[in-house]
C-alpha cells in the first residue's frame, strides 16, 4: 500500500524506467535502433541494384548513349561530397560542444576561451549552420545531377541514389529544425544544466544522422 | 517518505546512480580536448579515404574495398562511442542500438548473397 502511495505521488514531469533511466532517453535510443533498420533497407536496395542500370548516367563510369552518341561523364563529384562530409563531421563536434556547454552552464567562466566553449548559443548556431551548409551541398549536387541528365526516374542508380540520399537529407532537415527549436528555448529563457537531457536527446539524433552519412559516403561515393 | 519526490532536484547522473541496481552507473563524459582530438582523427581518416580513392593502383587492388569498409566502420564506432557517449552510458542503450544494428547488418549481408553480390567459392 505504502509503495503505491510513493509511486503515485511522483511528479508528472519525470519519466523513469524500472532501471532508473529516463524513458525519453530510452525512447530516442529505441528510435535510433529502428532508424538503423530503415537506412540499412535503403542502403541494401542501393547495393542490390548497383551496377544494374541499363542506361546512364552512371556513378563512376562514363556512358555513351548508343542512339544519340551523347557522352555522359561519371556523375559523382567526389571533391564536393568530401567537403560536405567534412562539414557534417564538424557539425557533430559543434553539437557535442553545445551539449558540454549546457551541461557545464553553472560552472564559472573565467577566461575568454572558457566563455567561448561555454556558450551553448554559439555551438547550437554553428551546428545548425553546418547542417544547413550540408543541405546546400546536397541541393547543389541534386540540381547538377538533374542538369546532367540523372533524375529519380532515369535508371536504377538514379532511383536508389535519390531515395537514399533524399531520406538522409530529410533527416538532416528535421535535425536542423530541432536545433532551431533548442536555440529558440535558449534565447527565450536560457538553457541550463537541468535541460541537458533535452540537448542530449537532440545530439544523439544529430550524431546518428552523421554516422549514417559516414556509411553512405563510403558505400555510395567511394567504393566503385 | 516520498522517495521519488526527493530525487527531483538531482542531476540525471546522480539520479541514475540512485536507481542503478548493480553499480551500473553512467561514467563521466569526455572532456572538450577529447572531443577535439576525436574530430581530428575523424578528419584524418576521411582524408585517408578520399586519398585512397584517387590511387588507381590501390583502387584496382583487392584491398581497396575492405580497407574503405574498415575505415568507415572505425569512424562509425568512434562517433558512436565518444560523441554519442555509448561507451560511457548504460548497457541498455548499447543493447538498444547494437541489437537492431546487428540484425540490419545480417539482413544486408544475406541480401548481398541472395542477389549474387557476395559469393562463397567452393574449390
Amino acid at each position: 500500500m505504502s509503495a503505491t502511495v510513493v509511486h503515485t505521488s511522483a511528479p508528472a514531469h519525470h519519466h523513469y524506467t524500472a532501471l532508473g533511466l529516463d524513458s525519453r532517453k530510452v525512447a530516442i535510443w529505441a528510435f535510433i535502433g529502428s532508424e538503423c533498420m530503415l537506412f540499412v533497407s535503403l542502403i541494401s536496395t542501393y547495393l542490390i541494384y548497383k551496377g544494374r542500370s541499363v542506361i546512364g548516367p552512371l556513378p563512376h563510369e562514363a556512358w555513351t548513349d548508343p542512339t544519340t552518341g551523347q557522352v555522359f561523364k561519371p556523375i559523382l563529384n567526389i571533391p564536393v561530397t568530401s567537403a560536405s562530409t567534412f562539414v557534417l563531421l564538424m557539425s557533430s563536434l559543434f553539437m557535442v560542444l553545445a551539449l558540454a556547454a549546457v551541461q557545464n552552464k553553472e560552472l564559472p567562466k573565467r577566461t575568454r576561451g572558457e566563455r567561448i566553449l561555454g556558450s551553448s548559443k554559439l555551438w547550437l548556431w554553428m551546428t545548425a549552420i553546418a547542417g544547413t551548409t550540408f543541405l546546400g551541398f546536397q541541393a547543389y549536387e541534386f540540381t547538377s545531377f538533374v542538369h546532367e541528365g540523372l533524375s529519380i526516374r532515369r535508371n536504377l542508380f538514379g532511383s536508389t541514389f535519390f531515395t537514399l540520399t533524399g531520406f538522409h537529407g530529410a533527416h538532416v532537415t528535421a535535425g536542423v529544425l530541432w536545433l532551431v527549436t533548442l536555440l529558440a528555448i535558449d534565447y527565450r529563457r536560457g538553457l541550463t544544466s537541468k535541460d541537458s537531457l533535452l540537448v542530449d536527446i537532440s545530439a544523439l539524433y544529430w550524431h546518428f544522422v552523421d554516422v549514417i552519412w559516414i556509411v553512405i559516403f563510403t558505400l555510395v561515393y567511394l567504393i566503385k | 517518505m516520498d522517495t521519488h519526490a526527493s530525487m527531483t532536484n538531482l542531476p540525471d547522473s546522480a539520479e541514475a546512480q540512485l536507481h542503478a541496481p548493480t553499480g551500473e552507473v553512467e561514467h563521466a563524459h569526455p572532456t572538450w580536448s577529447t572531443y577535439w582530438k576525436v574530430a581530428l582523427i575523424l578528419t584524418l581518416i576521411t582524408v585517408g579515404e578520399v586519398w585512397a580513392y584517387y590511387l588507381p593502383s590501390f583502387v584496382a587492388s583487392r584491398g581497396f574495398v575492405p580497407t574503405l569498409l574498415a575505415l568507415s566502420a572505425l569512424k562509425f564506432a568512434i562517433v558512436v562511442m565518444f560523441y554519442m557517449h555509448l561507451k560511457y552510458d548504460h548497457r541498455l542503450f548499447r543493447v538498444l542500438f547494437t541489437g537492431p544494428l546487428f540484425i540490419a547488418a545480417l539482413t544486408l549481408i544475406a541480401l548481398m548473397f541472395l542477389f549474387g553480390h557476395l559469393v562463397i567459392k567452393v574449390m
